[in-house]
């Protein structure tokens, strides 16, 4: 059914959501933890960080701290090795549907320079809430929600909270009218 | 039984298994159009709510699948990571992400797909999450204070709310499945008529309520731990019996030095350190369902003897064992208090009619002189070091 799909035809949301589901209890089941993403974005800063800067990294409280309860290198975590194979699984998908394509996608009413800017700031501030909220969309809203965590089930609320609450003043990103 | 790392599946294996799953989940996000920021962006401007259909069902999907998983006791909830509740910093952390959101049209997950599929904007959402992170570690100090504040532990939902974990899934089934209604006829509204989401109606309504069903049937699912805590209320244990050792009977074997029976003492730590028999493992029935007591009593070739002060004890931690599936459980008859009265402080009476008595009385003499040095030996005693929980989270 995939392989016969058009361009921009998507799966059907709900049978994308039963599977994603099932991944994500497959991988509480296997190894006791969510999905996740932020985490390696974090690992790759930290690793990147060590290199370009390793007395700095010797002197910083936070990255002391890291290698204590993480062990020595921030690239031998589970989430860099998840990260890695999502990347392949979504070029894979990209590649059967026939999606694969570089492009700056944006609204016509904003220019790419606009849009790059936005990319980058909204980056910025998932990056930064990513840390400060112990996980994303994936580590703490979706995961947290599935083994019922007061704490994952919050941080979700307070996405999709604030998300609503700015959507306004953002608009014009989006909407052409 | 779950989960499998790291005693089935060891922590290098791991790695490779995470490779996999990040496969499925990179294709699937992909499949599901979140590879593309207009779609995601969607849910906040009315106009595609794929986001909300996709996630709300694969939490609950994950969510139900968790809870069917503890109450047949495929895994262990002590042991998956539960991420923690630090109030402010997931507030404010949270509203920061959503800001986010709404700017950048992505969430990191997300924006690493739409990247793979050479999305230039995803790759300068990266870019940014790269110095958001950067940002915040270099900053650490600045925001110590906020991100440890408020600590509540690892508490979850039902607990926090107060009450049970099937109603609260049924709760989130239900609201899921109304969310999915309205949002349809939202973005119905805000699209004139043009459909986001072609599936018909015919097919959701049975879909939606069997999600329903299976919802209400979660609440009568209890968690495995729940039913093992709440073990001493079922009627059982006036009735049931158990096989049962006499206090003579392990007196002789403790001072023989019997190496197949494993003693097991379900009282409280406290009684436990200050007096035990020989060898005994101390033990809290509730966590009979971790590892480590599958390990203890599965030891081949070995009887597992409860004691608690009295009998009724021993049986109630007895029914936990043998619900969760151990064998070769004996109970000591009279329980420790016996133990103590009849053996340990024994003393012949004046007159002794009955000469089958008269034996017994002369064992427990011998045995109440030659046990306390037996019982001194044996110690330090064992407490059974419980594994920890996996480390998680983003």
């Amino acid at each position: 059914m995939v392989l016969k799909m058009e361009k921009t035809k998507y799966m059907n949301p709900y049978l994308a959501g039963f599977l994603l589901g099932l991944l994500l209890l497959l991988t509480i089941f296997i190894t006791g933890r969510g999905l996740g993403a932020s985490g390696a974005v974090k690992s790759f800063v930290m690793s990147g960080t060590e290199v370009v800067a390793p007395a700095h990294v010797e002197n910083s409280e936070y990255y002391q701290e890291y290698y204590e309860t993480h062990g020595d290198n921030p690239l031998k975590s589970w989430l860099v090795f998840e990260v890695i194979g999502a990347l392949l699984g979504a070029f894979l998908s990209g590649l059967i549907s026939n999606r694969l394509n570089l492009t700056l996608e944006k609204s016509p009413a904003i220019k790419s320079g606009t849009r790059i800017a936005a990319a980058m700031i909204g980056g910025a501030l998932f990056g930064f809430g990513s840390q400060l909220g112990r996980g994303c969309t994936s580590g703490a809203a979706l995961s947290g929600m599935a083994i019922f965590s007061t704490g994952g089930i919050l941080t979700m609320l307070s996405i999709f909270g604030g998300a609503y609450l700015f959507a306004y003043f953002f608009r014009k990103l989006w909407l052409t009218k | 039984m779950g989960p499998l790392v790291p005693d089935i599946i060891g922590n290098e294996l791991n790695f490779i298994v995470a490779f996999l799953i990040g496969i499925g989940f990179g294709f699937i996000l992909e499949q599901a159009g979140f590879s593309t920021s207009k779609k995601l962006v969607g849910l906040f401007y009315g106009y595609d709510f794929t986001v909300l259909r996709v996630f709300f069902t694969a939490g609950i999907t994950a969510m139900i699948g968790v809870l069917i998983m503890d109450h047949f006791h495929l895994i262990n909830m002590d042991l998956v990571y539960i991420n923690p509740l630090f109030l402010w910093s997931a507030i404010v952390g949270g509203v920061i992400m959503g800001i986010g959101f709404v700017i950048g049209g992505f969430c990191p997950g997300t924006s690493i797909c739409a990247a793979a599929i050479g999305k230039i904007d995803a790759m300068y959402f990266v870019l940014g999450s790269a110095i958001g992170v950067f940002i915040f570690i270099e900053g650490y100090p600045l925001f110590e204070g906020l991100y440890l504040a408020s600590n509540f532990g690892s508490p979850q939902i039902f607990d926090t709310l107060g009450m049970s974990q099937g109603l609260f899934a049924f709760v989130m089934v239900a609201v899921a499945v109304s969310a999915f209604y309205f949002v349809t006829k939202i973005e119905n509204k805000v699209n004139k008529g043009e459909k986001v989401c072609v599936t018909k109606s015919k097919i959701l309504l049975p879909i939606g309520a069997f999600a329903l069903l299976i919802g209400l049937s979660a609440m009568f699912i209890p968690p495995h731990k729940e039913h093992i805590e709440n073990i001493y209320e079922k009627a059982d244990v006036e009735t049931y019996q158990f096989q049962k050792m006499s206090v003579d009977e392990l007196a002789a074997r403790i001072i023989n030095g019997d190496k197949t029976l494993q003693l097991i003492d379900v009282r409280t730590v406290d009684e436990f350190k200050e007096f035990a028999l020989p060898n005994a493992i101390n033990a809290d029935y509730t966590r009979f369902l971790n590892k480590e007591w599958q390990r203890v009593f599965n030891t081949k070739g070995k009887e597992n003897l409860i004691y608690g002060n009295d009998e009724k004890s021993a049986v109630i931690a007895a029914l936990a064992a043998k619900d969760i599936g151990y064998g070769n459980i004996i109970i000591l008859e009279g329980g420790l208090e016996s133990f103590q009265e009849d053996i340990l402080k024994f003393e012949m009476p004046s007159e002794v009619k009955d000469k089958n008595k008269f034996d017994t009385y002369r064992f427990r003499v011998e045995a109440a002189k030659a046990l306390p040095a037996i019982i001194e030996a044996s110690k330090p005693k064992v407490i059974v070091q419980e594994s920890k929980r996996v480390l998680g989270g983003c």
